[in-house]
């Protein structure tokens, strides 16, 4: 039997509508209106619409370099995707037991998150100046994001592990599984969601970092520092046209992540156990 | 019984240990060490002076610019915790299937995966002069000139930080609020408890760790911020991060760094104040 709703279902469900209008809402204005016509601005109405803005955007006289910003936050946000999957992995089987300075580790981690960007930024910037290191996005701006990505892969993995049920371990150890073989075959496929949990952490949060990169990725621009200067001094549409096409990437890696995961799930739910089908 | 080597333990966390060893612990020490450096219009060099503290501690600007800062953090916390705690309470209390909890829960979650920048400058064509508040207003007769106070303003400072973090605090709470167990609610309801009561008295209490570290999340991001601020307030506003990075660019690394230590120093006073309340790794 389906229970009456009370009346304070629905004034809550206003609340999260109005949320959810609140957090997309704005978005969506930038989305339309980098479909402005060539005469258009940067509010509303729409004078026309055309795709003018976009080709601005490709032509090099315009805007800045965002092509090779954006190759370069997309090589970036990769790399520390597979850095910040590999290592959460191993740092969450190492914490599966206690061990010397473990705390120690536990919670410089968690102060790796919640240090203030802007301290990362000017003491990775410090060092390399005093040491006589030049600052480039693949040394110090990728050290700067795997501070920011780590953290949230870490998490996860302990999140994971807490519920990690060792009798599938110990099964396949009772069946002569060698060490590799029990993660590769048993704890690899079982943790597998999360991990695709852990790079979509990864990859958006170095693709959309700026605070710990500004001091720390050198001369050349990663995409949000590109956008960032863009704020100062395009005053076209060009910068909302930017905008959209960045944020649908963002979608779109969002959506194929949660594709694969639901792919996964099922995969799992389908050959998940065949206890008593006599296999 | 399965024994692992203290070797494979060490082999699997030098990876994470050496990164944060080089990239967080290594970089705040040399950012002490140089707090106490000096420095001229061209470059700064090793010494041991105290003026970089004088300097910062003793000028009231510090003092008002962190006043203005804690006042933005006070106001997105008192913000975000309402936004937060009202959302996580309908997901929590009202929603009774599982595929519709993970659905509206990632409604809320997407923009989070998005770029910040982006988000930060959308609200340009909503708060601008000839923006959409402005013009429905008018179009409305409440107002007959174009409010001032939408954009680069405190008000568009807040909202932006509100809108960027808010979900820092429903996550962690939606967490708290699943972990309750329903046969409190029912027994407080059996019991005669009205709604308000079960709120007061089973709900909020057992939401105190997930409350703390949504806390935790949105002051230090607000108290560390200097993007949000100078981009959302046109450059006319100050904060402890655009301070910082003021100096920055004028190459006076030993003041920012001075700066530095001192943010850090409050930001961890604020953070081991509200750990009191939660035991992390409970929470995982």
């Amino acid at each position: 039997m389906r229970r009456k709703r009370p009346t304070s279902f629905y004034w809550l469900a206003a609340i999260y509508g109005v949320f959810v209008l609140f957090l997309y809402g704005p978005i969506s204005a930038i989305v339309i209106l980098s479909f402005q016509g060539p005469s258009g601005g940067l509010t509303f109405p729409m004078n026309g619409f055309s795709v003018h803005w976009f080709f601005a955007l490709f032509g090099k006289q315009l805007v800045g370099d965002f092509e090779t910003s954006f190759l370069r936050s997309l090589q970036l946000g990769l790399i520390v995707m597979v850095l910040t999957v590999v290592i959460s992995i191993l740092t969450g089987l190492a914490f599966r037991k206690k061990f010397f300075g473990s705390n120690l580790l536990f919670y410089t981690t968690v102060a790796s998150l919640i240090v203030p960007s802007i301290l990362v930024s000017l003491g990775i910037g410090l060092i390399f100046n005093i040491i006589g290191w030049e600052v480039s996005w693949t040394t110090s701006g990728l050290g700067a994001h795997l501070t920011w990505t780590l953290p949230f892969g870490f998490l996860i993995m302990i999140a994971v592990f807490n519920r990690f049920d060792k009798s599938y371990e110990e099964a396949a150890k009772d069946l002569g599984a060698s060490n590799w073989q029990t993660i590769r075959h048993v704890v690899l496929p079982i943790i597998g969601p999360s991990l695709i949990g852990v790079a979509l952490f990864g990859f958006t949060l170095s693709y959309d970092e700026f605070a710990r990169t500004l001091m720390t990725s050198g001369v050349k621009n990663t995409l949000p520092l590109e956008i960032f200067g863009m704020t100062t001094n395009v005053t076209t549409p060009t910068l909302y046209a930017l905008g959209t096409l960045t944020t649908f990437f963002s979608l779109f890696m969002i959506l194929t992540a949660m594709g694969v995961l639901f792919y996964l799930r099922r995969r799992q739910e389908s050959l998940g156990s065949d206890a008593g089908k006599g296999v | 019984m399965n024994r692992k080597s203290p070797l494979s333990t060490l082999l699997q966390i030098s990876p994470i240990s050496l990164i944060l060893g080089f990239f967080l612990a290594l970089p705040i020490g040399t950012i002490l060490i140089v707090s106490f450096w000096d420095y001229n219009a061209f470059s700064f060099f090793p010494d041991f002076v105290w003026t970089n503290y004088s300097d910062a501690l003793g000028s009231n600007v510090t003092y008002s610019t962190y006043f203005n800062t804690l006042r933005y953090a006070g106001l997105t916390w008192l913000c975000t915790f309402l936004i937060g705690f009202t959302v996580a309470y309908f997901l929590a209390f009202h929603i009774h299937t599982t595929r519709w909890q993970i659905v509206l829960f990632l409604i809320c979650t997407i923009p989070f995966w998005t770029s910040n920048i982006i988000r930060m400058i959308s609200w340009i064509p909503f708060l601008g002069r000839n923006g959409v508040f402005n013009t429905i207003l008018q179009s409305m007769g409440l107002i007959d000139k174009p409010l001032e106070f939408l954009l680069f303003s405190d008000f568009s400072i807040v909202l932006a930080f509100v809108h960027l973090y808010a979900l820092f605090m429903v996550v962690p709470i939606f967490n708290s609020m699943m972990r309750i167990d329903r046969s409190l609610i029912e027994a407080a309801i059996d019991g005669g408890a009205n709604g308000w009561q079960m709120l007061i008295n089973i709900v909020i209490p057992l939401c105190k760790p997930g409350i703390a570290i949504g806390s935790i999340f949105v002051v230090t991001l607000v108290m560390g911020d200097y993007i949000t601020v100078r981009l959302m307030g046109g450059g006319l506003r100050a904060s402890v991060g655009v301070m910082m990075w003021n100096e920055i660019s004028l190459l006076q690394y030993p003041a920012a760094a001075a700066h530095a230590v001192v943010l850090l120093a409050v930001v961890m006073i604020m953070v081991s104040l509200m750990m009191r309340i939660v035991d992390l790794k409970r929470e995982l």
